[in-house]
């Protein structure tokens, strides 16, 4: 029941985005955010949706995957488009009772759903071309050169490497536990939410012990395998920027230059 | 640090023979346990005597398992050997450096890989050469060289095929291999498991058992095995029961499994062929006090 939850949405594959060092996949994707919630006009708009477009295209990604990652947030995009439409004032299209629709209320609402959608898919891609564990890398490998400023980098990897370990291994204790208490006439599927809720308090009890006693025994093995903390520490797969992550790196930079650029003008 | 360690896990390379001054004489003292008294929480009403006196030599290259029955200590005396413990009034020096000397601890931790009851809570990383390699990148060896212990490491344990499987997809039997994998790459001259055994089922036991073994006599590393499952035992050099704190008795297998009233006395079920050659010999039978496995039976019955 719980085991079919996956972790990330990595999809396996060969295309140059799946290529791309994990750093530039995050570079390029904050760039490219900016670019999008920055643009102001539609020489701008044409700039990030061909960049997203390229993107899209050279991910190689299945149409369905990549409409999935709109759908997830579709409630959030309604809303959206409902608000803007209704909430700015300007000349009247329609009026619905209290309600009323205007052409600048119309504009605004397509234009900022139009950049939802087209941040949603770009910040979707890394998840999707990136495993897990090389993302982690990638993160502590940017915030790295922070550490002197005293940003915690390699105990936020560590973990975020933790985290994605014990995962499934607590998804199987809560099963374990689940069938426990089911099979001693604990219902957890059934009654009011209230009900439902207080149902769920047996249930995380337990994995809640259970999980201290992991990282309790976690920690001695740990130290017992020479772990001191980041200093001093080397990784086995060290990460390296090809030619193509300066390009990749390159572009996304010079279109939030442009945007910029073009605002200005 | 470790390079200058010698103990040479490279394997058959001509390199490594020279490099294994430690590893060839089996007379070495490894771990010096000398008076060691262990006390929980001392002064405190939870407070407990955990270890008493207890005085005990490891040789370097020895398999020794540590028996004994649930609260003997056998834990707590394993704890010492990798300073995760400090004695409460003795001394553990482990190849020449006294735990309670806090400069040592990490070198002695580099030295004495440690690998616990539970797999699951001693693996990191959701990939297993990555969890592999933790233990080398800990010591802060370039990385070429973390890969080509990774590497080596996982064909030692037998999970080179599973490099980029995800670790709680594996076995019971292959996830504690993976943990001592996780050890062994640090290249430490001792091996000390805690029950290794004790939530694996009877395949997975087997298979732990045949890498230990493996791991004993192609690298000549020190295995410290403690159990309560005196089948697994048998194929120790060396045996040392515990009971209540103390050593309740010593020697190679047969010497142990022959003191048949003190160890049912203390609850540890014999290994079948020890067993057997006891009731039989009950009966009347002279079988020798060397039987330790049913084919020593087998050919001492096919001699007669």
């Amino acid at each position: 029941m719980l085991s079919g939850i996956t972790l990330g949405q990595y999809i396996p594959g060969h295309s140059l985005l799946h290529l791309l060092d994990p750093r530039t996949k995050v570079i390029g994707v904050l760039a490219s955010a900016v670019s999008i919630i920055a643009f102001t006009n539609w020489q701008g708009f044409v700039l990030v949706t061909l960049l997203t477009l390229t993107a899209l295209l050279v991910s190689k990604l299945p149409l369905g995957i990549i409409l999935g990652s709109l759908k997830s947030l579709w409630l959030l995009l309604v809303i959206t488009f409902l608000l803007q439409t209704f909430l700015t004032p300007g000349t009247l299209l329609v009026e619905l009772g209290p309600l009323s629709i205007s052409r600048e209320g119309l504009f605004a609402a397509g234009e900022i759903v139009l950049r939802l959608a087209l941040l949603i898919l770009i910040a979707f891609l890394p998840t999707l071309t990136t495993p897990p564990i090389k993302l982690t890398a990638g993160l502590e490998g940017i915030l790295s050169p922070l550490q002197r400023l005293g940003v915690p980098a390699h105990e936020l990897a560590l973990m975020m490497t933790l985290a994605l370990r014990f995962i499934p291994t607590l998804l199987q204790e809560a099963e374990v536990v689940i069938s426990a208490q089911r099979s001693r006439g604990a219902g957890f599927t059934t009654g009011s939410p209230a009900r439902w809720a207080k149902s769920l308090l047996p249930l995380f009890v337990p994995l809640f012990a259970g999980a201290l006693r992991r990282a309790d025994d976690l920690a001695v093995a740990m130290e017992s395998r020479c772990y001191r903390g980041g200093a001093n520490r080397t990784r086995m797969s060290t990460l390296k920027f090809s030619a193509l992550d300066y390009v990749v790196i390159g572009v996304t930079l010079a279109v939030l230059a442009g945007v910029v650029a073009l605002r200005l003008i | 640090m470790t390079e200058s360690n010698g103990t040479g896990y490279t394997g058959s390379g001509p390199e490594s023979q020279d490099s294994q001054p430690t590893a060839h004489n089996r007379d070495e003292i490894f771990i010096a346990v000398k008076n060691l008294n262990y006390i929980y929480n001392p002064g405190k009403a939870g407070g407990h005597r955990a270890l008493s006196g207890i005085d005990l030599n490891v040789k370097a290259g020895e398999f020794l398992v540590i028996a004994g029955p649930n609260g003997s200590g056998k834990s707590t005396l394993a704890r010492h050997f990798n300073a995760m413990l400090k004695p409460s009034s003795g001394r553990v020096i482990v190849a020449g450096m006294d735990t309670m000397i806090p400069e040592n601890v990490w070198e002695i931790r580099c030295q004495v890989g440690m690998v616990f009851q539970n797999p699951d809570n001693q693996i990191v990383s959701s990939l297993v050469e990555e969890d592999a390699a933790f233990g080398a990148e800990n010591l802060g060896l370039p990385s070429e060289e973390v890969q080509k212990r990774v590497e080596e490491t996982l064909r030692l344990t037998g999970l080179s095929q599973y490099a980029k499987h995800a670790p709680h997809l594996l076995s019971g039997g292959q996830k504690q291999k993976l943990a001592i994998a996780g050890v062994i790459v640090m290249r430490p001259s001792c091996l000390v498991l805690d029950e290794p055994t004790s939530m694996l089922d009877p395949a997975g036991r087997v298979e732990l058992m045949e890498t230990l073994i493996r791991l004993n006599r192609t690298l000549k590393a020190t295995v410290v095995l403690v159990t309560h499952f005196m089948e697994e035992a048998v194929l120790a050099d060396r045996v040392v029961v515990l009971s209540d704190g103390r050593i309740a008795v010593s020697g190679t297998p047969a010497k142990v499994f022959a003191e048949v009233e003190l160890l049912e006395g203390l609850g540890l079920k014999l290994p079948a062929a020890s067993e057997i050659a006891h009731g039989l010999r009950k009966r009347g039978f002279p079988l020798p006090k060397e039987i330790l496995t049913i084919d020593d039976i087998l050919t001492y019955i096919k001699n007669n």
